[in-house]
């Protein structure tokens, strides 16, 4: 176990730079999620904490000692792949030893910590197939096995479910999150699903073009996205956007409705100052149909263009000054296109951004 | 319609298997017949007497005895055809793996011209080969053609062995380094064990290349000291006359280490051969 500390890392391909000077500490024990979308440079971050890629400038520490110009196997760290990479020419026991084989331990030692990992992991039964042998759930087990069984400092995946279907990608999603909380090491995780990153990690970090967008909580970063990147990022269905300016502590929208929205929001904004309003679809419900009915709220009545029923609630779109947006309706009601609707904008959970920069004006 | 198609197939497959395999089942059955049922007029086509007397010729433990030192022929072929294939074995795994892994300026030209060198007819080459060597001093030396040998099988190998190394995922050698090897342990541990079949399938390719070549060791050989068994089929002829049955006895002698050999790594063959096959 220890802490992981990265100081203006950078990574460039010749002249083209992928990772733009990331500043990030990772605690002892701490499950760490990297979170953007494809190509923004979370692999290639992951990889140089592991020594897989060269760091092209800044440092990388792993409990305090600098890890810059060691290789992969000098940094006591291991690596789940999106692929697994087992070893294909080996059998499951020999795939999770291997490390420890390597590393000079007796077989004595080696049987010990295998079994211990295969108790963990439920692979006892498996220990003698060879990987073509094994479903993708029980490779994905396999792989997180040889992971735990030579007790590194830190865990790194780069994005291991990606290669499951829903179901099984839901349940190793739990079996990793009750990994971490038996075996309390430090974790770095990297994936481009949101939902992922909200259900696994103490902490997460959005990136974008290899720079980070905001770290923090799952919650305050879906309750305090800190620009409109990671406000539409996380949470789905993705925040509805309503461009507007600020005139006399309300939001006009472009149909020239204003809305009130707390003073919390806007009181880093200036007259005038042109903004975009942030309301998730959980945050406009028809009255009566909604999460909350007390706070600040503004209603407005609105026609129905499109509801999918999902159950226990229905997602509805809908138009707001000439911008589609979708609503949240919970309850089983049915309502069709057309329908006209008094929806109530639950404004206390609003969001408020600068329109240039697509920063968030909210106070904290 | 289904059985008759397979039916087609099968006889097609049978035609096709006699006429590739016709020429090398009267090779060996004449390696068993004296010299006059071979040259009879009509010919003889099922064997009348079988004899082993063309190999008691060859080897000396018969009544009649011709002069060939196939000891040392053989003795050359071996040292020549292994030695010439281990080292385009080792520059073939160096190669490929270094083609299928690094990037590097001029990489694909380097490729490409590593397989034009092999469209050039061997043949094509013997004069100036014979002219340079002569220079060197190593016509009629084993090193001579080791490196004539090496030469034609490297861009061979190369390319099958890169198609190999190709197809294993670079997170193995990732997996393992982060594991604790060193990329030189990835490689012995990992890496090697999975080619295993394509290098063994280039190998053989190699191995066979050498053993059966002819036209230019037919150049660069002289005596004993070099001269390797297919050369060696020329003994058998004097001006006038051909001695078809020890030829064919010597054949027999020629094919047998080959065919042990394919044999002994037919698996691997099969493997190489269809997986490095669909590389693309
Ligand atoms: N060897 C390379 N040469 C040039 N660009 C690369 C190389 N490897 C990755 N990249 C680029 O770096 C960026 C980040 O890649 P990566 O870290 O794999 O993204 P992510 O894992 O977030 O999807 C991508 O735009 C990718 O095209
Ligand atoms: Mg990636």
């Amino acid at each position: 176990m220890a802490e992981i500390t990265l100081t203006g890392v950078e990574k460039r391909y010749g002249a083209l730079r992928v990772v733009h000077g990331i500043d990030l500490t990772i605690a002892q024990g701490e499950f760490v999620v990297l979170v953007g979308p494809s190509g923004c440079g979370k692999s290639t971050t992951l990889r140089m904490i592991a020594g897989l890629e060269d760091i092209s400038g800044g440092q990388v520490r792993i409990g305090g000692r600098v890890v810059n110009d060691l290789p992969p196997r000098k940094r006591n760290i291991s690596m789940v792949f999106q692929n697994y990479a087992l070893y294909p020419h080996m059998n499951v026991r020999d795939n999770l030893g291997f490390g420890l084989k390597i590393a000079g331990q007796t077989p004595d030692m080696i049987a010990k910590r295998v079994d211990e990992a295969a108790q963990i992991l439920g692979l006892a039964d498996l220990l003698d197939r060879t990987p073509a042998e094994l479903s993708g759930g029980q490779r994905q087990r396999v792989a997180m096995g040889r992971a735990i069984v030579r007790h590194p400092d830190a865990f790194l995946f780069d994005e291991p479910l990606s290669n499951l279907d829903a179901k099984l990608r839901g349940q190793m999603r739990a079996e990793i999150k009750k990994l971490h909380q038996q075996v309390k090491t430090t974790v770095v995780y990297v994936t481009h699903d949101q939902v992922e990153a909200m259900t696994l990690a103490d902490r997460i970090v959005v990136m974008r073009d290899g720079q980070i967008e905001q770290v923090g909580t799952p919650m305050q970063v879906f309750n305090h996205p800190a620009n409109i990147f990671v406000a539409t990022f996380i949470g789905s269905p993705p925040m509805n956007l309503l461009p507007g300016t600020i005139s006399g502590g309300a939001v006009r929208l472009a149909d020239g409705s204003a809305v009130p929205v707390p003073p919390r929001l806007t009181g880093r904004a200036a007259e005038g100052q042109a903004v975009t309003l942030g309301i998730r679809a959980d945050d406009i419900s028809p009255v009566g149909h909604g999460l909350s009915q007390d706070g600040p709220g503004a209603e407005l009545d609105l026609s129905v263009v499109l509801a999918e029923p999902l159950g226990m609630e229905s997602l509805i779109y809908t138009r707001v000054a000439g911008q589609e947006v979708q609503a949240k309706l919970y309850g089983p009601r049915l309502v069709n296109p057309g329908d006209r609707l008094t929806f109530r904008l639950a404004l206390d959970r609003a969001h408020l951004f600068d329109a240039a920069s697509g920063r968030s004006l909210e106070a904290i | 319609m289904k059985r008759v198609r397979g039916m087609v197939l099968w006889v097609a497959t049978f035609l096709l298997m006699v006429v590739m395999c016709v020429p090398g089942l009267w090779v060996i059955l004449s390696a068993f017949r004296p010299n006059r049922e071979i040259l009879a007029k009509p010919p003889v086509w099922v064997p009348e007497t079988l004899t082993l007397d063309n190999f008691g010729k060859i080897f000396g433990w018969g009544a009649e005895q011709i002069a060939i030192p196939v000891g040392s022929y053989f003795l050359n072929s071996m040292v020549i055809a292994l030695t010439s294939t281990v080292i385009a074995l080792g520059i073939g795994m160096a190669g490929g793996y270094a083609f299928a892994r690094f990037r590097f300026r001029g990489k694909n030209s380097v490729f490409l011209g590593l397989m034009l060198l092999r469209t050039v007819p061997g043949i094509a080459l013997s004069l100036p080969v014979f002219m340079l060597w002569s220079r060197l001093g190593i016509i009629d030396t084993k090193l001579g053609l080791i490196i004539v040998y090496v030469s034609l099988n490297v861009p061979f190998t190369i390319w099958l062995i890169d198609g190999f190394f190709r197809q294993i995922p670079l997170s193995l050698s990732e997996a393992a380094q982060v594991d604790g090897c060193t990329r030189w342990q990835a490689f012995w541990k990992i890496e090697f064990p999975l080619a295993k079949s394509g290098i063994a399938s280039a190998g053989v390719f190699a191995f066979l290349t050498s053993w059966n070549e002819f036209a230019l060791a037919s150049q660069l050989t002289r005596s004993t000291d070099s001269k390797t068994l297919p050369v060696g089929l020329l003994d058998f002829t004097a001006q006038f006359t051909i001695d078809w049955a020890g030829m064919c006895a010597m054949a027999v002698i020629i094919i047998v280490p080959a065919l042990i050999l394919t044999f002994l790594v037919q698996k691997h063959l099969i493997a190489g051969l269809t997986f490095g096959g669909v590389k693309g």
